[in-house]
C-alpha cells in the first residue's frame, strides 16, 4: 500500500482517457475533484491486490451512464461514496477496499471520489483494463462469478437495491433501466468481491498502467517529441490511421450513446477513407470498408497534436485525429471473453482478429 | 465600386486600411494608445488623408484582441454575480472551481447554487428554485453588480430555467447586464458556464469600446455601419457585437492569417505573424486558420470556443533584449517582456534606453527605423548572437506548427515581420507580400458573413434534415449580404431528441460567405 500524489492522478487522468477507447467519460471532472479533495488535505492510498486477505471485501464503483449526462450533471464525491455505504448496510459487513469497475475514462477516477469519503485504499486494478458499455462485459462476467446485488444512488435520494438476478444480461437490463430513469446518470457499487476474487480475477496493475501512459504522454509534451509515438511506445501500441473527422452521426439511445464518424486520410493517409462504428466506446474501424481493428481491442481516437484522447461525445467536424490500437487484457482474447466482448457482442458479424495477432 | 475600411487595435499598434475591390489602396500603421480610441481616431485621419474615398466605404470592420488582452492581463474586468442553476447535482464544483486563482478572485462577486435544471431528455432536474433566485437577485442588488452569468444544466436542449432566472434578476435588478450560457455554448456546464461568466466579466468594457470605436469612425467623417470581427472570420453588427465580446476573443489572430492568405494568394501555408509584442505561428487550410481540436484555455479558463490553432511566443518588434555583458553577449536573453505600445518611447532608435528587438534589427541592417547612430556603437557579436537567437525561436515554432515533415510555405505578415530571415530550416520559401504589416486590418477588411440555423427538424432523415437547415442558413447569410456562390458550410451538428414526440433531430449549420458585391 502507497500513498498516492495529486501529480499522479494527473497523470492517471491522461492515460485512463486514452484507455477509455472514447467512452468512459472524460476524467477532466473526476480530476477537478480530486484537485478540491486533495486541497483540503486527503491523500488517497493504492493497495496491491496481494495485500488483500481472502475473505477481505472489495467494493467495485463506477458512475453509470452517458458520458454526454456526466457533462452536465457533475457527479459529487458524496454520492460517489452513497452507493459504497448502501452496499454495506445492505451487507451488514464494511469494505476493505474499492476498486475501479473500469479503468478507461472517469471510472478510472471516481474510485478515488469515494475512497476519499470513506477512507479507504484503492486497489490498483479493474475489470475490464480499458473501459465498456454493459456490466456483463467484465473479467467477472466471464469468470462466472456472481453478479448481484447491485446499489445504485441518484442524487435527488433515489436508490436501488437490484438485489438479484438471473444473469449478467438481466442485471444490466435492470440497472440501466433504473439509470435512465433518473437521468441516464447513477453513482453504482456493482457485486462485492472477495479479496480471493480480486487476485484471481481482476485484471491487476491496470491503475499503475494508466498513471504510466499518462506520464509518458506528459514527459513526451515537455520534450517536445511525439506524445503518440510515447504512448505506442509505453503501451506497445499500434498506428493504425491519420486523418480529419469529416463526418460524425450520433444518436442516444436505451441511454447509450450509438453512431458512426467518418475519417478522411491526412500525410501518409491521403487518399483513404476510415470509419468508426461507437456504442459510447468505439467497437470497429474499418480502413477503405475494410474492417481493420475491432473490440476487444483497443480502439484508441487521439488528437494528432497534443496526444490527448477524444471521447465519443467530443468528436468534432474537422478534428485532425489519430486512432491506434492497443493490445486487449488476455483475459479478453480468451473464446469466452470473445463472446463477452468481441464485435458480434456489439452487433457486428464479424470474426475477432486482433491487429496484434 | 466596392470600398471596405479593415481595422485591426492590437497591443502595439493600430493599423487601418482602405480595400478597394480587391486591392489594398491605403494603408496606416499608428501605435495604440491606452485609451484605444485616440489611436483608431489617428489611423482614420491618416486613411482619409491618403483615400479621401475611404468615407465612402459602404463598411467598417474592426478587430481587436481588446478583450482577450483583458483577461490575460487581467485588467478591467468587472465582477460577477455567477448563478448556477442544477442543485442537487455538481455541488462540489461550483462555478470558478477550474478558474486560475488570482483571475476568479478578480471576478467572483457572488455564487450561487440553486435548484433546477433539466434531465437529458427534457424532463426537469427537480423544480426550479424561484424563490432562491429572487432572494439572490436581491442580494446581487444590494452588492451593487452590474453583471449576471446564469448557467442551468442542460440548459442548450431546454433554456426555461435559464429564461426564467433572467426575467427574475431583470425584475429586481434593473439595469444590470445578464449573460446567459445557452447563447454562448453547447453540452458541458463547465465551458459553457465559464464562457458565460468571462462574457460577464467583459461585458463592460465591450459596451464602453465598441460605443468609442463607433465614435471614433463618426468623428472621422464616416459613415459606414460598424462591425466587429469574430473569432471564425466573419462580422458581427456592433450594436450587436457589444453583447458578446467572448465572440471576438480569437478575432485578431483569424484576421491575420485569413489576410495573409488575401495577400500571398496561397491557401494552404504557414503563417508567422510577427507583432510588437508576440508572434503567433499558425497554419492556413483552404485559406482558413486551422483549429484548435480540443479545450481551448483563455488566460487560464477552459472553454468550448472554436479558435485557430495557435502558437504563441514572446517575440516583437518591442520584446527587450538583455545582455549582462554586452560585449561578449554571454546568458543574453530575449522576452517574453516588451515594451509595447511604448516603443516609439523607449527603443534605442527612438531615444529611450531600453535595448529592444527593434533596436537589433536596425543595428543588423533588417529595417530602417528612428535614428540608426544611437544603435550604431552596439556590438557585432551581440547583435549576431540575438539574430541567431530569433531565428531559432522562429524555426522551432514553425516545426511544432507542422504536421508533418516536409517543407511548407511560410507567409511572414505583422509589423515586425523583417525579423523573421528569408531562409528557415523546413521551410520551402518565406513569402513577404505587400501591405504584409497590416495583414491584420486586411483581414479584418475581408471578413465575411455567416448565416446560421439552429433549428428541430421533425420525422425527417438527417441528411434531409441536414440539407433543409442548410438551406435556410444559406437564405439567411444571403440575406445578411452575402454571395451566394461562395458560400460554404463550415459546422453541421445534430443531436437527438430522444423526448420529443416523432423523430426528432436538432440541427444546427452553419455557413459563411463573401460580402457580395453591389452592382
Amino acid at each position: 500500500m502507497r500513498p498516492v500524489g495529486v501529480e499522479e492522478i494527473e497523470s492517471l487522468a491522461i492515460g485512463a482517457w486514452i484507455l477509455g477507447t472514447g467512452g468512459g467519460g472524460s476524467p477532466y471532472l473526476a480530476l477537478l475533484n480530486m484537485r478540491q479533495l486533495y486541497r483540503q488535505g486527503v491523500v488517497c492510498r493504492l493497495m496491491d491486490a496481494d495485500e488483500l486477505a481472502d475473505d477481505d471485501l472489495v467494493a467495485v464503483v463506477s458512475n453509470m451512464g452517458a458520458p454526454l449526462v456526466g457533462q452536465e450533471r457533475l457527479t459529487d464525491p458524496k454520492t460517489m461514496a452513497l452507493a459504497v455505504t448502501m452496499m454495506e448496510e445492505y451487507l451488514g459487513r464494511k469494505f476493505r477496499a474499492v476498486m475501479s469497475l473500469e479503468i478507461g475514462g472517469g471510472n478510472s477516477i471516481q474510485p478515488f471520489m469515494a475512497a476519499a469519503v470513506l477512507d479507504l485504499p484503492v486497489i490498483d486494478g479493474d475489470c475490464m483494463g480499458r473501459a465498456f458499455p454493459e456490466a456483463q462485459m467484465t473479467s467477472f462476467a466471464i469468470h462466472d462469478l456472481r453478479m448481484y446485488p447491485l446499489t445504485l444512488a441518484d442524487v435527488r435520494d433515489n436508490a436501488v437495491v437490484v438485489a438479484r438476478a438471473a444473469s449478467w444480461k438481466w442485471m444490466e437490463r435492470i440497472s440501466r433501466k433504473a439509470c435512465v430513469e433518473v437521468g441516464s446518470i447513477a453513482s453504482t457499487c456493482k457485486a462485492p468481491r472477495t479479496g480471493k476474487e480480486i487476485k484471481d480475477c481482476a485484471i491487476l496493475g491496470s491503475t499503475t498502467k494508466a498513471i504510466g501512459i499518462g506520464r509518458a504522454v506528459q514527459a513526451a509534451r515537455r520534450a517536445h517529441r511525439d506524445p503518440i509515438d510515447a504512448v505506442l511506445e509505453v503501451a506497445a501500441g499500434v498506428k493504425i490511421f491519420s486523418g480529419k473527422i469529416h463526418d460524425i452521426a450520433r444518436r442516444t439511445t436505451e441511454g447509450f450513446l450509438r453512431g458512426t464518424a467518418a475519417v478522411e486520410g491526412l500525410d501518409d493517409y491521403r487518399g483513404h477513407a476510415f470509419s468508426l462504428a461507437f456504442q459510447n466506446e468505439f467497437a470497429v474501424g474499418w480502413l477503405d470498408g475494410m474492417p481493420r481493428v475491432m473490440t476487444p481491442d483497443l480502439i484508441c481516437v487521439l488528437d494528432t497534436v497534443s496526444g490527448d484522447a477524444i471521447g465519443t461525445e467530443t468528436l468534432r467536424y474537422g478534428q485532425r485525429v489519430t486512432v491506434i490500437a492497443l493490445p486487449a487484457p488476455p483475459i479478453l482474447l480468451t473464446p469466452k471473453g470473445i463472446e463477452h466482448v468481441g464485435p458480434r457482442a456489439f452487433g457486428y458479424d464479424l470474426d475477432f482478429r486482433s491487429v496484434f495477432a | 465600386m466596392r470600398r471596405r475600411i479593415g481595422i485591426d487595435v492590437g497591443g502595439t499598434n493600430t493599423d487601418a486600411v482602405l480595400l478597394e475591390e480587391d486591392a489594398v489602396t491605403a494603408s496606416v500603421k499608428t501605435p495604440t494608445t491606452p485609451d484605444v480610441t485616440t489611436g483608431i481616431t489617428r489611423a482614420l485621419a491618416g486613411l482619409v488623408e491618403r483615400a479621401p474615398g475611404a468615407r465612402e466605404a459602404e463598411a467598417a470592420m474592426i478587430g481587436t484582441t481588446h478583450f482577450t488582452n483583458a483577461v490575460v492581463q487581467r485588467r478591467d474586468l468587472g465582477r460577477v454575480a455567477a448563478v448556477r442553476i442544477g442543485l442537487p447535482s455538481g455541488a462540489s464544483l461550483p462555478p470558478f472551481v477550474d478558474w486560475p486563482e488570482d483571475l476568479a478572485e478578480l471576478v467572483r462577486a457572488e455564487v450561487v447554487m440553486l435548484e433546477g435544471g433539466h434531465e437529458f431528455d427534457g424532463r426537469p432536474l427537480v423544480p426550479f428554485d424561484a424563490r432562491g433566485m429572487r432572494a439572490a437577485a436581491r442580494r446581487i442588488r444590494e452588492a451593487r453588480i452590474q453583471s449576471v452569468a446564469i448557467a442551468a444544466v442542460f440548459s442548450p436542449l431546454n433554456a426555461a430555467g435559464e429564461e426564467e432566472a433572467a426575467a427574475i434578476v431583470q425584475e429586481e435588478c434593473p439595469g444590470v447586464a445578464v449573460t446567459l450560457s445557452h447563447r454562448l455554448g453547447r453540452i458541458g456546464l463547465l465551458e459553457r458556464e465559464n464562457a458565460a461568466l468571462l462574457n460577464a466579466c467583459l461585458i463592460e468594457l465591450a459596451r464602453k469600446t465598441t460605443r468609442a470605436f463607433t465614435e471614433a469612425l463618426r468623428a472621422s467623417g464616416i459613415a459606414a455601419p460598424l462591425y466587429l470581427t469574430q473569432n471564425d472570420g466573419t462580422v458581427m453588427l456592433a450594436e450587436v457585437a457589444e453583447s458578446y465580446p467572448v465572440y471576438s476573443f480569437a478575432s485578431g489572430p483569424t484576421n491575420s492569417m485569413r489576410g495573409a492568405a488575401f495577400l500571398s494568394k496561397r491557401d494552404e501555408a504557414l503563417v508567422v505573424d510577427v507583432g510588437g509584442t508576440t508572434t503567433d505561428i499558425g497554419s492556413l487550410r483552404h485559406g482558413f486558420p486551422r483549429e484548435a481540436n480540443n479545450v481551448v484555455e483563455i488566460g487560464g479558463v477552459r472553454t468550448l470556443f472554436r479558435m485557430p490553432d495557435l502558437l504563441s511566443m514572446g517575440l516583437g518588434g518591442g520584446t527587450r533584449v538583455l545582455a549582462p555583458d554586452l560585449g561578449t553577449a554571454s546568458a543574453l536573453t530575449i522576452g517574453p517582456a516588451s515594451v509595447g505600445y511604448r516603443l516609439t518611447e523607449q527603443a534605442l532608435v527612438f531615444g529611450g534606453d531600453v535595448l529592444t528587438v527593434t533596436d537589433v534589427a536596425v543595428a543588423a541592417g533588417l529595417i530602417d527605423l528612428g535614428d540608426r547612430k544611437r544603435v550604431a556603437s552596439l556590438p557585432a557579436k551581440l547583435v549576431e548572437a540575438a539574430l541567431t537567437r530569433i531565428r531559432a525561436m522562429i524555426e522551432e515554432g514553425v516545426d511544432r506548427m507542422k504536421t508533418d515533415a516536409g517543407e511548407a510555405p511560410l507567409i511572414a505578415v505583422g509589423g515586425g515581420s523583417f525579423l523573421v530571415p528569408p531562409r528557415l530550416a523546413g521551410v520551402s520559401e518565406v513569402l513577404n507580400v505587400p501591405h504584409q504589416a497590416v495583414a491584420n486590418a486586411v483581414g479584418a477588411a475581408i471578413a465575411q458573413v455567416s448565416g446560421e440555423v439552429d433549428q428541430i427538424f421533425q420525422d425527417l432523415s438527417r441528411d434531409e434534415a441536414i440539407a433543409r437547415a442548410r438551406r435556410a442558413a444559406e437564405d439567411k447569410a444571403v440575406a445578411a449580404g452575402a454571395d451566394r456562390a461562395t458560400i460554404n458550410v463550415v459546422e453541421v451538428e445534430d443531436l437527438p431528441l430522444a423526448y420529443l414526440p416523432g423523430n426528432s433531430l436538432r440541427t444546427r449549420v452553419r455557413v459563411v460567405g463573401e460580402i457580395a458585391r453591389h452592382a
